[in-house]
């Protein structure tokens, strides 16, 4: 459906596209709602850039007077300790470990939470087994379970497995599925046209051939827009990595931020360290959106609509 | 006893009930084993969590010893526990603060774009704040507002006015952190609108301005009433969402000042993790849980959802 190509508004909006007072407010209301928008991400990159040292006097400023990398330079480990410590830094963030810990669990989750999920929505999608829709109406049922009900269980089951502070347990309760990947993919797969599973099977292929070499391939579009809002949800994960990891070793970025803001005493937090470290976090995000950005917006568009 | 069949011979069918037969048949065996690692995940972390969640509430247990049984208590300690009111009256006000806001800000984003520009690229920069974690935009708002070196403080004093305090006050700190979501939800909110709006015929908003109707009436004569579906569906997700707030305290405020974002999941947090009230933490969970369910059937029924008027 595409009902800019179809319908005659383009004709429409050219006869409109004169400056009349409403539109001009318009657009000022667009303007204002982008600009709170991109407005505090500008303030993290320009105390990034500030000297820790002039903080203080640059506040006002909305361009530091001498930009500075002395920062990024701190939150990535480049510099001593005793450095830091000399521009009011106070312990190192351990960044690139904290940057690979959650690159790893969200690339370990996306892939095999998604495989794992097609697998299973395609079976219910197509396969006839007894137990079948009692098991997906459970499924959908616990859409509905806040995850404030599942932590205290699933917390003590990681501690008795002794998972605590490992890569298991933080990625466990993700791994095999979430019942809104099932139920998302499941839909997609009910409109896939029989027609081409039948042929394969007539052909003697075997259900999971057909899986992987039918279903999979003309299914890119919602894999691909699954894979996604799973990578951001991921990516953004920050109370079951909490619980489950206070290692320094196991942090992930989400983790590691609030642990190095709670650690900085009251009075002096290292804000341009913190903005710094904060910047790099976006950074990731950032490429996606600019690599992926039409998938991307598409997505979350689409995560409303189903 | 058996022989093996002939080849082309008619297999004779085993002696098997036909409901048995269709247990063992080689689809549900296949079926069965395409949903197996869903549904062992789906056991060990929906299932068993839930039926354990809901056992543990009837216990006082602290992790250390075995879990002591002890009825009804938790949920009477529950009633009679007036942080747990408070918590509750903390929640619902800041449901209250965000929602009705966010929604509204979302929803004249999505208009403006429909009517002005429909670049991916304005999408793509209205998206931004979604992206970044709760985590994140926390601690980018915790500097933003800073009582003394905050740019929103230091543009206030600029202005003569008064600095605030923002999340260091009780009075505050929690409309603060709403304002933190509306920021970080609006766009995405936003975006769901925008694709709502691009399935209303736009015949229709043609035929109205032929008729001579303004902008604004056609808003509430078109738009919204077309726009229900999505409407239900935002409402229900944010409230749902707004409901279980935790990441934004838990980083910018714990709970505080004075309890003045003691929200009820924070409040459920601390008595699992830092009290080790596991039982009591549970019970908790459950009214949450039971509040929720009962705010989606209402909000169903109220908005009847589902139904657009376009049919």
């Amino acid at each position: 459906m595409n009902p800019v190509e179809t319908n005659p508004i383009r004709v429409r909006n050219r006869v409109v596209y004169q400056l009349t007072p409403g539109r001009i407010v318009a657009w000022v209301l667009l303007a204002v709602l982008i600009f709170i928008t991109l407005f505090p991400l500008w303030i993290v990159i320009k105390t990034a850039i500030t000297h820790p040292k002039e903080l203080f006097e640059q506040a006002t400023l909305l361009f530091p007077s001498d930009p500075t990398l002395l920062n990024f330079r701190r939150a990535l480990g480049m510099v001593s300790l005793e450095e830091n410590l000399a521009v009011g830094g106070v312990a190192n963030i351990n960044f690139l470990t904290a940057m690979r810990n959650s690159v790893l669990f969200t690339l370990t989750i996306v892939v095999s939470q998604t495989f794992f999920s097609a697998m299973a929505a395609y079976a219910f999608a197509r396969l006839r087994f007894p137990g079948r829709d009692l098991i997906f109406f459970l499924f959908l049922a616990a859409t509905m379970i806040p995850g404030a009900v599942l932590f205290i269980p699933n917390f003590i089951l990681v501690k008795n497995l002794g998972w605590l502070n490992t890569f298991q347990g933080m990625v466990a309760p993700f791994v095999l599925m979430t019942p809104f990947a099932v139920f998302f993919l499941r839909q997609f797969f009910l409109a896939v046209p029989k027609e081409l599973e039948e042929a394969a099977y007539l052909d003697g292929a075997s259900p999971f051939y057909v899986f992987w070499r039918i279903i999979l391939p003309i299914s890119k579009t919602p894999l691909v827009t699954l894979a996604i809002l799973t990578t951001i949800n991921t990516w953004n994960e920050f109370f079951w990595p909490w619980i489950v990891s206070k290692d320094n070793n196991m942090q992930v970025l989400t983790v590691a931020l609030k642990m190095f803001q709670s650690q900085t005493p009251q009075g002096s937090p290292d804000w341009t360290g913190l903005m710094a470290a904060t910047f790099l976090a976006i950074i990731p995000v950032f490429i996606l959106l600019v690599v992926l950005g039409r998938q991307v917006v598409e997505s979350l568009q689409f995560s409303g609509l189903k | 006893m058996e022989q093996a069949p002939e080849p082309g011979a008619i297999q004779r069918p085993r002696r098997l009930p036909p409901a048995l037969r269709q247990f063992f048949s080689r689809e549900a065996m296949t079926g069965w084993l395409f949903i197996l690692p869903a549904f062992i995940g789906f056991v060990l972390f929906y299932l068993l969590p839930s039926i354990r969640a809901f056992s543990i509430s009837f216990t006082d247990w602290n992790l250390l010893r075995p879990p002591r049984p002890v009825g009804l208590e938790n949920y009477q300690a529950l009633v009679a526990d007036p942080n747990f009111w408070h918590a509750l009256k903390v929640t619902g006000l800041y449901v209250l603060l965000n929602i009705p806001l966010q929604t509204v800000l979302a929803l004249l984003l999505a208009v403006l774009m429909d009517r002005l520009v429909r670049s991916i690229f304005v999408r793509a920069v209205i998206i931004l704040p979604y992206l970044l974690s709760n985590v994140v935009v926390a601690m980018i708002f915790l500097w933003l507002l800073h009582p003394i070196l905050g740019y929103i403080n230091v543009f206030l004093g600029l202005l003569g006015l008064e600095r605030q305090p923002f999340f260091g006050s009780p009075d505050q700190a929690l409309a603060t952190v709403a304002g933190v979501n509306i920021w970080r939800h609006m766009g995405f909110t936003a975006l769901l609108f925008y694709a709502g709006l691009q399935s209303i015929p736009r015949s229709l908003y043609e035929a109205a301005s032929i008729d001579g109707a303004s902008e604004w009436r056609m808003f509430w004569r078109i738009t919204l009433p077309l726009l229900r579906p999505v409407t239900v569906f935002v409402l229900v997700t944010s409230v749902i969402g707004s409901f279980q707030i935790f990441d934004t305290v838990a980083v910018a405020t714990g709970g505080g000042p004075t309890y003045a974002t003691r929200v009820i999941v924070w409040y459920i947090y601390e008595n699992a993790f830092q009290f080790f009230k596991m039982g009591y933490a549970s019970a908790m969970s459950m009214v949450l849980f039971l509040i929720l369910v009962v705010f989606t059937l209402l909000q169903m029924r109220l908005f009847r959802a589902g139904h657009s008027d376009l049919a």
